[in-house]
């Protein structure tokens, strides 16, 4: 059976476009509102990908740091994103939620009630930024049994042979980090150079859903509408963190960006 | 694979192919992104420890550089007093850096330019490890940069003003409870996005598995001075002898034991002595003596304080070089094996330690080795007399003279 990522792949390929994917913490500002935000940008996005925040984030820039923290002061707990999927997996039924975060919070959870958690959830995949290849092959193993896609990602850094090894182990969808950066930095690549590793990493296996994320704005997204789908996150995160101190409805904000985002890449 | 320590093998290198300590601690648990670059120095690295060449320049450095060895001396008053086990003190801060850190940033710097990289970047808690690799990397001609937590930067001033003066950029960390663990957040941050031109530095045997390794290897020039000096001292290895060091992320600590981690724990004790934060609160910034769980910080699986999430715990020290709410793999591998044991001072007995032996002795230890001196305080006097205590003082006061200033009501030096 195909899964949920694979079909809203395959929907975005027969209407000739990328799928976009968002990217936005947990309980940020709150958890009612995370859910509203989810609720309302889902009519744009075709994945989204709802991060669950740590305290010490490595691999991300100031925006989603700004985020995850709003998030932890207000209260957020594991088991609050597991609730958030649940009830945005009840007006979407279909679209696929990906879950994002770091090592440490799925070993405290315990890998496999992280794992069962998801599946009760609805969630269709995890990406978990500091568990890289070849650390990762038991736990992507686990997700794999339980259908759920482990998503491997992939950076300017990685050799040809890695490469190759570690789109051997992927799922359905494979993340590439377009440049050497935190979330949130500027694009300082070439669209052309980043679309360039892209399809060196299509050559290798055309069946794969490959995005691109980091550095992926307003302004950017349309250059590299080439892609299998392009990943938005740090813009979002700012979004919410600007209207927040200009009081105003974070809700309708995203709705607005997310909507022009997507009509960019149409 | 079982908690057990080889013997004949430096303890750095047992690990197991995913560069975990008894399968249990360490390893990489880090961004695709870094996997290549740690890949790069872990092979260069293996390559260089087999390098005359590399060995000669690093001996060479630590001998006219360092001034190696560093003194090893008898605390006659602190021992009379005390009236029981002798106490010594390896001065490992009597070294142009003031602190243990200066092996380790001289070896990273050599390493940094036989990789052709031009710019080294680190973290800094207490300013130590800044000031050294600023030093060094002035040395050696190459850029710095380094990442401190503004509260560190407000109470430890003095190493502020001398990394400046080596040309080093100090980065203010603003983020999160703006001390080491953040500057630490922020410096691998900061090599995610420039891991192609920049050697990270990392300030103890923290982080992933090379880094712990490569810090633990630096740091192992002091065990190696004074197993010398104590045979030129007693004719032999005494036959009860108590190594105390305070542990922060630990490199001092492993520097100052790792030729003694295979006598019997009988005849060498290890005694590692972490951060208790104020005796009025409860925070601390001690893992292992307070059996904190396990977890992954900063690319290693190690003894972590944090909630039942996995959020990173708030730690609290006087000290800002031992803040830090984990621990290197290394020492949670030597608790777990039984080999060395772990307890913690809190910050007035460190600051009554500090004053102690100041007042005493002719030396001036900073207050993350006053934390080891006043574990020893507290033993000597109930051992005997030919029990032989050495703590090792790695790191001067001066930059802590503000603190004790306001504590003591003053300082001299």
């Amino acid at each position: 059976m195909k899964s949920e990522i694979q079909i809203a792949f395959e929907n975005c390929k027969n209407e000739n476009r990328p799928a976009l994917l968002t990217y936005t913490v947990a309980s940020d500002p709150n958890k009612k509102k995370s859910l509203q935000i989810l609720n309302s940008i889902a009519k744009h996005a075709d994945l989204v990908e709802i991060g669950f925040p740590h305290s010490t984030p490595v691999g991300d820039g100031g925006q989603i740091q700004t985020s995850s923290n709003r998030s932890i002061k207000n209260g957020f707990k594991m088991r609050d994103v597991f609730r958030i999927v649940k009830n945005f997996k009840k007006l979407y039924k279909t679209k696929p939620v990906i879950l994002m975060g770091y090592y440490n919070m799925i070993y405290q959870y315990g890998e496999s009630k992280f794992v069962s958690d998801c599946k009760k959830s609805g969630v269709s995949g995890i990406i978990c930024v500091d568990l890289a290849w070849p650390e990762n092959k038991q736990f992507a193993k686990k997700c794999k049994k339980k259908s759920l896609n482990f998503i491997q990602l992939l950076s300017p850094t990685t050799t040809k042979d890695r490469m190759k090894k570690i789109i051997k182990d992927s799922h359905d969808m494979i993340y590439y980090i377009s440049m050497l950066s935190t979330t949130g930095g500027k694009l300082k690549v070439s669209p052309k150079r980043i679309l360039e590793n892209y399809k060196k990493i299509k050559r290798l296996n055309p069946k794969k859903n490959v995005v691109i994320g980091f550095g992926i704005t307003n302004k950017t997204i349309k250059s590299l509408k080439t892609a299998d789908g392009l990943v938005v996150g740090s813009m979002l995160c700012k979004t919410i963190t600007d209207s927040l101190r200009m009081r105003q409805n974070p809700v309708t904000k995203l709705d607005k960006v997310v909507y022009n985002l997507k009509n960019k890449i149409l | 694979m079982s908690l057990k320590i080889r013997k004949g093998v430096p303890l750095i290198d047992q690990h197991d192919r995913n560069g975990m300590w008894g399968g249990k601690f360490g390893g990489n648990y880090i961004p695709e992104t870094l996997k290549k670059p740690i890949d790069d120095l872990e092979k260069l690295f293996s390559k260089l420890r087999k390098d005359k060449k590399f060995i000669e320049e690093r001996d060479y450095y630590f001998k006219n550089y360092v001034g190696s060895p560093t003194p090893f001396i008898r605390l006659d008053n602190l021992t009379d007093y005390l009236g029981g086990a002798q106490v010594w003190a390896k001065v490992v801060s009597e070294n142009p850096g003031t602190a243990h850190k200066i092996y380790s940033c001289i070896v990273h710097c050599l390493i940094a330019k036989r990789s052709g990289k031009r710019y080294v970047c680190t973290d800094t808690g207490a300013g130590m490890q800044g000031k050294n690799l600023a030093m060094v990397a002035k040395k050696f001609g190459l850029k710095c940069k380094i990442f401190m937590g503004i509260r560190d930067i407000e109470r430890q001033q003095k190493n502020v003003i001398v990394m400046k003066k080596y040309g080093a950029e100090v980065v203010p960390v603003t983020s999160g409870s703006q001390t080491l663990v953040d500057a630490v957040s922020e410096c691998m941050r900061y090599w995610v996005a420039n891991c192609d031109s920049v050697h990270m530095v990392i300030g103890s045997t923290v982080g992933p598995c090379i880094f712990v390794k490569i810090s633990g290897y630096s740091t192992s020039q002091i065990s190696r001075e004074l197993k010398v000096q104590l045979f030129e001292e007693f004719g032999k290895i005494p036959s009860k002898l108590k190594l105390l060091n305070c542990v922060g992320g630990g490199s001092s600590a492993y520097g100052f034991w790792s030729e003694f981690i295979d006598y019997d724990k009988n005849q060498i004790e290890l005694i590692g002595v972490e951060a208790g934060g104020s005796k009025k609160s409860k925070l601390h910034a001690a893992p292992l003596s307070n059996n904190s769980k396990l977890g992954i910080l900063h690319g290693a699986k190690a003894y972590c304080i944090q909630d039942s999430d996995g959020q990173i715990g708030e730690t609290e020290s006087l000290s800002s070089g031992l803040d830090y709410p984990s621990v290197s793999p290394l020492h949670c591998f030597l608790k777990d094996t039984g080999r060395a044991r772990y307890t913690s001072a809190t910050d007035e007995e460190a600051l009554n330690a500090y004053k102690l032996v100041s007042e005493m002795e002719n030396i001036s230890p900073s207050l993350e080795p006053s934390h080891a001196f006043a574990t020893a305080i507290s033993l000597a006097p109930k051992l005997s007399k030919d029990t032989v205590i050495c703590v090792d003082s790695c790191g001067h006061s001066l930059k802590d003279s503000e603190i004790i200033k306001s504590k003591l009501g003053f300082y001299t030096e």
